[in-house]
């Protein structure tokens, strides 16, 4: 029991941290409107919990331009996914303990 | 108390990778209708080609011209419906028509299509007519197959389903306006039901 409450990450208990995961897991990318759409955050609040993943280095982050207008790609990195994976299966295993 | 808020993350992780890589508001309904518009379609087809003089199908003509519009009314149709109630799906979902997960699917989907309706319409210039019927369900069950992964879970087993029809029907090109018919009438009617059930009614 106890090493399985080691692997759930405290970077992920939050549900916009947890959000942003999710999202970047299945997606190559994701840009910040197509993030602030799905997790229905505010600019400030979403920002704030993308730069703390980014902090972890389990997000990176893209900056470019299309068109002269700045555009934010987000990805997972390898780090993160592996982290994310590990969260994930530890929440199902201490699920499946009850 | 831990144990449910768990169940509520995993729950989360799961509603969030599928809202963010599938577009969850397809219509069933719009199946069903579609199918309706396919049958009605083809039963005016049967009419016309009957009633005619020659009482079978040739490519120059009248006759034709009238079933090449019957064919793209019912593909009008079927295409206005499906975007009609997948809005009114959408906005009942909250979630976007016009995003990521919707542009995704139809660009997917529209790769086989294309190929396989400019294919067709080469093979019709150089009076290669016979082998259409087939043609048709074989790559709309390949564009159907290929957009699957981006929306709900019916839509795989209902492009199969056509590709195998196409196949037989290359096998029998005799019965070709009976396998269309099962193809895109009576298949849409059953599988927009089933998607109708299981997803509408929520």
């Amino acid at each position: 029991m106890k090493n399985i409450i080691l692997n759930i990450n405290k970077a992920f208990d939050h549900r916009i941290r947890l959000g942003i995961m999710s999202v970047l897991m299945v997606n190559e990318y994701a840009d910040f409107k197509m993030l602030k759409e799905l997790l229905g955050a505010t600019d400030g609040n979403l920002a704030s919990h993308i730069k703390s993943l980014e902090k972890e280095a389990y997000i990176m982050v893209e900056k470019q331009f299309v068109e002269r207008k700045p555009n934010t790609k987000y990805k997972a990195t390898k780090e993160g996914r592996i982290a994310f994976q590990k969260h994930i299966d530890a929440l199902e295993k201490l699920i499946k303990k009850q | 108390m831990e144990s449910k808020d768990y169940l509520k993350d995993i729950s989360e992780i799961k509603d969030m990778m599928n809202r963010s890589s599938r577009f969850i508001s397809l219509s069933g309904l719009s199946g069903i209708l579609a199918g309706v518009y396919a049958l009605i379609g083809a039963f005016i087809a049967y009419r016309l080609v009957h009633n005619s003089p020659r009482g079978y199908l040739i490519l120059d003509g009248e006759i034709f011209n009238l079933i090449l519009l019957d064919l793209f009314l019912i593909a009008f149709l079927s295409v206005v419906t499906a975007i009609i109630l997948s809005i009114r799906k959408a906005r009942k979902n909250g979630e976007k028509i016009w995003d990521t997960s919707s542009r995704r699917l139809l660009i997917n989907f529209l790769i086989p299509l294309v190929t396989g309706a400019i294919y067709i319409l080469i093979k019709l210039q150089s009076n290669h007519y016979g082998l259409t019927g087939s043609l048709m369900l074989i790559f709309y069950g390949l564009a159907l197959v290929n957009a699957s992964k981006y929306t709900l879970g019916y839509i795989r087993y209902l492009g199969i389903t056509e590709i195998i029809l196409g196949l037989i029907c290359a096998l029998l090109p005799g019965y070709g306006f009976w396998l269309w018919v099962i193809g895109f009438g009576f298949l849409h009617i059953i599988y927009g039901a089933l998607m109708h059930f299981k997803y509408d009614s929520k």
